[in-house]
């Protein structure tokens, strides 16, 4: 008895460990975005005084003059799009991958595992030089092509696990019943494959709401500028003042509704994760 | 659906392979878009790099390019920072890596054999996943800055202490940011290679009078070898790419610069595509030679793993 009290204490202290561990950057960031100017360097973990004058200046100003509104457009847009297209070309590579025999499989497979190692460095110069000889340079498509490839492979593989659960023989009496490949795929495949694709698609969109190198690399204004890059180009009131406050507040408003979504749908996000990693 | 139905002019044979064909066209099909779209961002610009790294292209001086075969890689491979860089980036990656499997194994283990509260260690786990990593950096730059920070006011640190000020006080904060933002990946894909193991191993081993510590030394890490060098792998790959963090938190002063900011330095600051170019290539060889070591020196069979988030 004494022994299982001494365990339960233990885990207690290691799981409010862990608690801690995660949440403190995430309350940090609160707390700093709701202390005033006067009192941002008062280093104190829990604001003495609250104030929502950092989230005003967010969003003072209009699309126009505000340096946080156009770059949350631009994130959610891109990352949407993206996410979209990159869902429907990885949605048709894995079902054939899945469902059907063919040479070249591996090659995708192993091509797609290859460029989830690529490092996104070495391309930035090449795409800086052909996005301004082609007009793409500081546009949306500009970011979405390269978002498209680097996160194709994370779906292709996520989605493949996925796939590979579903029964088998449903889209063979689809076909028995008259329906060609493709009706089978449409109609009896796709709505098997919804959470599948659902946490596929959660992941693509967190990959392209997290990028940075190819943001800063490939946007030189707020025409198509993102949210992490606009972080990073963030002034203060004066060029005496550090703008702390807005980038808090700023990094809070892209925080936390992107938790909770991720918090909400944790079961599926943690089977993408790991989709494939255990199985030979 | 039609009353008249034709009979099936082919017979079985030929049909089976017909449609052994047309399936395999349909796969086709299905893959280019994909395939195509993964290709045109990654061998197209890399040959591309390849071909600006053997020339001399400043875009601030157009008018003195020109071929210099080799050159900028002799420049790269013979300057004092390319090699500071290479150290900077190994020396993040390996201890941020190290420190990551052993945290996150010790995660994987309490949310394997919680007794209570494992949804709760999974939530909070999954926080730092989903964070923008600019804004994990921003918010422990924030927290270790002198002028704003709440760490320098807590017990056993000086109140005086410049985190940014010296080189490896700010690789401690660069790595405890890349360590936060990246366990919970490492985490998870260590649980998913723990509950594959047979509980019944332990019971057995209990049986004979196995410690708990030697369980884990005997069972747990032995059988869990591939899921570890998978997530070693993807880890240490993405460790090597190290950039949003470092530039949030120093741009590379107090020689903290890894190679992918000196690639974008020469790249897009400086808009030296040639010098950058080599660099970018380089980064390329030295990733590609990591994989290699991992597959041949551990031999970790790849098509057991997954592309990294």
């Amino acid at each position: 008895m004494e022994h299982e009290n001494r365990q339960r204490v233990l885990w207690t202290i290691a799981i409010v460990v862990v608690l801690i561990f995660a949440l403190i950057p995430v309350l940090w960031l609160i707390s700093l975005s709701l202390k005033p100017p006067g009192s941002i360097t008062d280093k104190s973990f829990i604001p003495s005084e609250f104030s929502l004058e950092n989230y005003k200046s967010l969003f003072e100003g209009g699309i126009d003059d505000s340096p946080f509104i156009k770059p949350l457009i631009n994130s959610i847009v891109i990352a949407l799009i993206t996410t979209v297209i990159a869902i429907t070309l990885a949605s048709f590579a894995a079902y054939a991958i899945a469902r059907l025999e063919f040479p070249g499989k591996r090659l995708i497979l192993a091509g797609a595992l290859a460029i989830a190692m690529f490092p996104p460095i070495s391309t930035v110069g090449p795409l800086f030089d052909m996005w301004r000889a082609l007009g793409l340079y500081d546009t949306y498509p500009g970011l979405i092509i390269p978002y498209l490839t680097f996160s194709l492979p994370l779906a292709i593989y996520v989605l493949v696990a996925f796939f590979r659960e579903i029964p088998w023989e449903l889209e063979q009496a689809a076909q028995v019943d008259g329906a060609t490949p493709f009706q089978a795929f449409t109609k009896v495949i796709v709505p098997l494959a919804a959470p599948g694709v659902f946490t596929a698609a959660i992941l693509v969109f967190i990959f392209a709401w997290n990028d940075f190198l190819f943001a800063i690399s490939l946007t030189s204004s707020d025409a198509s500028r993102t949210v992490p890059a606009a972080l990073a180009f963030f002034t203060g009131e004066s060029s005496f003042t550090e703008p702390t406050g807005s980038i808090s507040a700023a990094a809070v408003v892209v925080t936390v509704p992107i938790i909770i979504f991720v918090l909400f749908f944790q079961r599926r996000i943690v089977a993408g994760l790991t989709a494939g990693a255990v199985k030979g | 659906m039609e009353a008249n139905a034709p009979a099936n002019p082919n017979p079985p044979q030929a049909a089976a392979s017909s449609r052994t064909r047309s399936e395999r066209k349909l796969a086709w099909m299905l893959c280019a878009p994909a395939v195509i779209a993964m290709l045109l961002v990654t061998a197209y610009p890399i040959g591309y790099a390849f071909v600006l790294s053997l020339q001399q292209i400043d875009l601030r001086f157009p008018d003195e390019s020109g071929f210099v075969g080799l050159d900028n890689y002799v420049s790269v491979l013979t300057s004092e920072l390319w090699w500071e860089d290479i150290f900077n980036t190994v020396f993040v990656m390996v201890t941020s890596v190290a420190i990551e499997l052993v945290l996150g194994m010790a995660i994987a283990l309490v949310m394997h054999r919680a007794i209570f509260g494992r949804g709760v260690v999974r939530t909070s786990v999954l926080i730092p996943y989903g964070i923008i990593t600019v804004v994990a950096a921003f918010a422990w730059q924030f927290a270790f800055a002198p002028d704003t920070g709440f760490v320098n006011g807590l017990p056993l640190i000086s109140d005086e202490m410049d985190w940014f000020g010296g080189r490896f006080s700010s690789f401690a904060v660069i790595i405890m940011a890349e360590v936060w933002k990246t366990t919970p990946f490492m985490a998870l894909l260590l649980l998913a290679g723990l509950v594959t193991i047979d509980g019944q191993l332990y019971e057995a081993a209990k049986v004979d009078g196995a410690t708990a510590w030697q369980r884990f030394w005997r069972i747990t890490l032995p059988l869990m070898k591939p899921a570890i060098l998978v997530a070693l792998l993807f880890r240490t790959l993405d460790a090597f790419r190290v950039f949003d963090t470092i530039f949030i938190m120093t741009r590379g002063s107090q020689d903290t610069e890894s190679v992918s900011i000196l690639g974008f330095n020469q790249l897009i600051s400086r808009l030296n595509l040639g010098l950058g170019s080599a660099v970018s290539v380089l980064i390329f060889l030295c990733v590609f030679l990591i994989a290699f070591l991992f597959v041949k020196g551990f031999g970790t069979r790849l098509d057991e793993g997954r592309p990294g988030g």
